[in-house]
């Protein structure tokens, strides 16, 4: 509020992206309405020329987080920076910096053609026309220039207006639940198409979305965010292997998580006690706290075999399977444990074992290196009631 | 009957349940072509009796003419009056809409204090019957010895349009995506230059048919006008004025004119907007 | 969520001009009918000439004197809405949902006749509905109606014509509530076991409620102040306030009592149009 912008607006913008690019910074960023803080004490780096997801259910802050990097919020605390700039109270139209709206908001009363040109034409940027072509050559809609919005599909909708973001070739790219419009079918295409966009234009793409899939399929790193802060940062991989919450084991796939106590060392591992059952895991795979913890293991990761059969690995015995559901490439099977839980186990259907019928006693078997230790006081429950349909905020 | 057996398979449906249903399924319709017909009978009344050649009293048909079509201001006075309703419209027409898109903007657009008090002084005026307005405003003048006329006329008008324009602006800015707002600054298109190349081209045709709506409400005025304009004759007016001796074939010219030309200009419109929707 | 914009100032410089506007024009008028309203002939002083005398009596006065009119304007007006609800509503909903392609024309269609000037629509009821019309001949010729029964000049003639006039007033709100509402509410009242007339008292007509209530206010309103329609399609029977506040003014200059009768008639509405709105339960008109 109140703060002028010097004359020479036109000048700040048009600096060539390349010298007001870097890293972007958000460093302690805390954006509250009333009492609740939508953004809590956020710290982030998101380095030049990556593909950045902010994931998490709808309401998290990935949203607010974005505008703010876009100047349409104001941090009530914080700064943020694009390399040695200090951007965190720029006018929006100031910043190197472009979104792809959620929608698209497309201009309905311009045409494609000017659609795309329209920041260029504010930047006072000479060969308006040459670079408008080269950006519809390069989403594949060169023959949709004079059309209107309406008159094209969602896909369509969704290229131009990335098109009209990377014409302005800025420092950053924020992308708002870009594809959350589009069919499913689509939404996989768009997706390789935008990691290959990326690529070809080398911007650094933020990308926010609910969905999990969407974001480990295009980003290379992702920060799952929750309830205004960030609850773990890094590449697909590592998160779903190693989530260190309960919340990031949950909502990225599904796990199982089994109340343990650690009972002692054995080398680099960890001997565990789950409901009289000794298995091992790696130490440096536990981030308990004190020897309560929870042992977690992807559903994909166990195996079933008949009581009775050889096995290795971890081992836990007196299961009974209570559910099948074949779906394909794998089937699905719920086992009931002694101590009342049920656990979710996903074989693949490539040998030749005949499925188990339910009620079958079975024994569940694991690699230990697959396993996953969380702190004991965690809540088992958290990340699993988000409904990765629902619409984002 | 020999026909018992075909009874049998294929059962008819007696005559009178196949009566309601036919009726049950176009009462609506039935009942719009009644309603439109009620709407119709004084347009249509109007529109023939502007072909009658009845000399002074158009009361009784009394045979078919093109001669108040070829001279429509034949009548003394008449198109003296349509000119002075139409000056007064289209003054009061850019006044109004100029003060309430303002308003609307600012009512539309931003959260202030006393925002909800402004919401009621654009109400008041539209629940205000028309007579108290012009009463009202008319004492006023009287007070500071104003004679009524032309001006205290158009300002009379502007006054009770202002809240018609702010109420149809508004609902237009209402339904703007205020995104397309946050992409053209995203753009690098500064407050003005997002305003006059987003904002305003979209609640343009707002603005557009609120100003329709003012000039047609300032153009049919009766009550109003009658207070504020003193010896100044408008078209009601003059219509209103005449009915008592009878009223020339010529105001049925230039009702009937002035309905065909509002009609052609709002299907234009429709026209217009569904070009641009496709 | 609104840009947040440099200045707080903007708001305020937008509304400034119509609102200074509508100060001068609208709440001072108001301001010094009030006044007006009080205020008794200075003694031997010329025709139209008045001091303020605080004589609330006006009031009492003006009431009493047009006890008649007053009670006759309510009741035409809520008479003529109740007829305009009872037209309108199966128009609007006919052109909301049965149309199909049709919509837009209809809608036209529907507002069409109120280009033609509100007089000149008057006037053409009063000669068709009049002794020279074709109607009324042609009823007594069948015996439909009483050689010496007339439509015009009758109170039946009042209403009638405001119903028709204020018509747009009351179509236009309904239809806009009816067309939002979501056609598969309709079906899913239908799924859920309520016949055709059960859907309609249970969900659709609670849905156009707002409808309902903008557009009998847009037609009560208007119609409890003209004058216009009694003038023209009534006789010295049917005279209604609006009548009597024109005659106060114009050809007897009685100031006060007109003002008085106007601040009645204003205060009237606005305290039956408050009451209205709290029992529908919507203020969605502001």
């Amino acid at each position: 509020m109140g703060r002028g912008f010097p004359k020479g607006t036109r000048q700040l913008v048009s600096i060539d992206p390349i010298n007001a690019r870097g890293d972007l910074r958000l460093t302690r960023i805390t954006k509250s309405y009333g009492d609740f803080n939508a953004v809590d004490d956020l710290t982030l780096t998101i380095p030049k020329g990556s593909f950045f997801a902010l994931l998490g259910p709808s309401g998290c802050g990935k949203t607010t987080t974005l505008r703010m990097v876009a100047g349409l919020e104001e941090p009530t605390v914080g700064s943020i920076h694009l390399g040695d700039t200090d951007i965190t109270t720029t006018r929006p139209y100031q910043r190197p910096i472009n979104t792809v709206f959620q929608n698209y908001a497309l201009f309905p009363h311009l045409t494609i053609f000017e659609n795309i040109a329209f920041g260029l034409r504010r930047r006072g940027v000479k060969d308006v026309k040459e670079q408008v072509d080269k950006v519809l050559n390069l989403v594949e809609l060169p023959h949709l220039a004079e059309r209107k919005p309406t008159q094209l599909s969602g896909g369509q909708q969704q290229r131009i207006a990335l098109a009209r973001a990377i014409v302005n070739r800025p420092a950053l790219l924020l992308l708002d639940e870009p594809l959350g419009a589009l069919d499913l079918k689509l939404r996989r295409q768009m997706q390789i198409e935008l990691k290959w966009i990326q690529r070809e234009v080398g911007l650094t793409f933020v990308h926010v979305t609910h969905d999990q899939e969407e974001a480990m399929t295009m980003a290379d790193t992702i920060a799952v965010m929750n309830e205004g802060k960030i609850e773990q940062m890094g590449t697909p991989a590592d998160l779903y292997d190693d989530p260190e919450t309960a919340f990031v084991a949950n909502f990225l796939g599904q796990s199982n998580l089994i109340k343990g106590k650690i009972e002692g060392n054995d080398g680099d591992n960890l001997v565990i006690d789950l409901f009289g059952q000794k298995i091992s895991m790696p130490k440096a795979r536990s981030h308990a706290v004190d020897n309560s913890l929870y042992a977690g293991i992807r559903p994909e990761k166990f195996r079933i075999t008949r009581t009775g059969s050889a096995v290795r690995g971890n081992t836990l015995t007196g299961g009974r399977i209570e559910d099948v559901s074949y779906i394909g490439v794998s089937t699905q099977y719920v086992v009931a444990m002694p101590w009342g839980q049920e656990l979710m186990v996903f074989e693949q259907n490539d040998d030749g074992v005949p499925p188990f019928n339910k009620g079958e006693e079975v024994v569940i078997s694991w690699e230990p290196s697959f396993t996953f230790g969380l702190r004991g006081d965690e809540d088992v429950e958290a990340g699993t009631e988000v409904n990765p349909e629902e619409t984002p905020e | 009957m020999s026909t018992k057996i075909k009874d049998a398979t294929i059962p008819t449906i007696p005559f009178k349940a196949r009566l309601s249903r036919w009726f049950g399924r176009n009462l609506l319709r039935i009942y719009m072509i009644f309603g439109f017909t009620y709407l119709f009978i004084p347009v249509a009344y109007t529109f023939a009796f502007s072909f009658n050649d009845s000399g002074k009293s158009n009361l009784i048909w009394k045979g078919f003419t093109l001669n108040n079509w070829k001279n429509p201001c034949g009548a003394p006075e008449v198109c003296n009056a349509l000119g002075n309703s139409i000056k007064i419209g289209l003054l009061a027409t850019t006044f109004a809409t100029i003060l309430g898109t303002m308003i609307a903007f600012a009512i539309g657009r931003y959260q202030f204090k006393g925002r909800s008090s402004s919401n009621l002084l654009i109400f008041l005026p539209m629940a205000t019957p028309e007579i108290v307005l012009g009463a009202s405003l008319l004492s006023l003048f009287l007070v500071f010895k104003i004679n009524p006329g032309f001006w205290p006329t158009v300002i009379a008008h502007v006054m009770f349009c202002i809240s018609f324009v702010v109420v149809t602006v508004k609902a237009r800015i209402a339904s703007l995506d205020p995104r397309l707002e946050q992409a053209a600054m995203d753009l690098y298109a500064n407050e003005l230059e997002t305003f006059r190349r987003v904002t305003l081209p979209l609640v343009a045709p707002g603005i557009a048919g609120a100003a329709l709506l003012a000039f047609s409400l300032s153009f049919d005025d009766f009550i109003i006008t009658n207070f504020n304009s003193g010896t100044l004759i408008t078209f009601p007016k003059f219509v209103y004025v005449a009915a008592a001796r009878g009223i020339p074939a010529q105001a049925n010219v230039i009702g009937s004119s002035m309905f065909f030309l509002a009609l052609a200009i709002v299907i234009a419109g429709q026209l217009v907007n569904r070009k641009k929707a496709r | 969520m609104s840009i947040t914009l440099p200045k707080v100032r903007v708001p305020y410089l937008l509304l400034f001009p119509g609102f200074a506007f509508l100060f001068t024009f609208f709440i001072l008028p108001i301001v010094n009918l009030a006044q007006t309203s009080t205020q008794t002939p200075i003694p031997g002083g010329d025709t139209g000439q008045y001091e303020q005398s605080f004589a609330f009596s006006n009031y009492i006065n003006a009431f009493l004197d047009n006890r008649d009119q007053f009670a006759r304007s309510f009741v035409y007006a809520t008479l003529a809405t109740i007829f305009a609800l009872a037209i309108a509503y199966p128009l609007a909903y006919a052109i909301a949902f049965k149309s199909g392609k049709f919509k837009n024309i209809l809608l036209v269609l529907v507002v069409a006749p109120f280009f033609t000037s509100f007089l000149l629509r008057t006037i053409a009821w009063k000669q068709i509905l009049g002794e020279e019309g074709f109607l009324v001949p042609t009823l007594r010729s069948l015996h439909l109606m009483g050689q010496q029964t007339t439509i015009t000049s009758t109170a039946v003639a009042v209403v009638a014509g405001m119903t028709y006039n204020f018509l747009p007033f009351m179509t236009l709100p309904l239809y806009a509530s009816l067309e939002r509402i979501d056609p598969r509410t309709i079906e899913a009242s239908g799924d859920l076991y309520a016949n055709g007339i059960t859907t309609f008292r249970r969900v659709t007509v609670p849905l156009s409620l707002p409808g309902v209530v903008a557009g009998t206010l847009l037609t009560f309103i208007p119609a409890a102040g003209d004058y216009v329609n009694a003038s023209i399609l009534g006789s010295p029977n049917t005279k209604m306030i609006g009548n009597v506040i024109e005659s106060r003014y114009f050809k007897i200059v009685d100031y006060p009592t007109a003002a008085a009768l106007s601040f009645t008639l204003m205060a009237a509405i606005l305290i039956l149009v408050t009451l209205y709105i709290r029992k529908a339960g919507t203020e969605e008109l502001v």
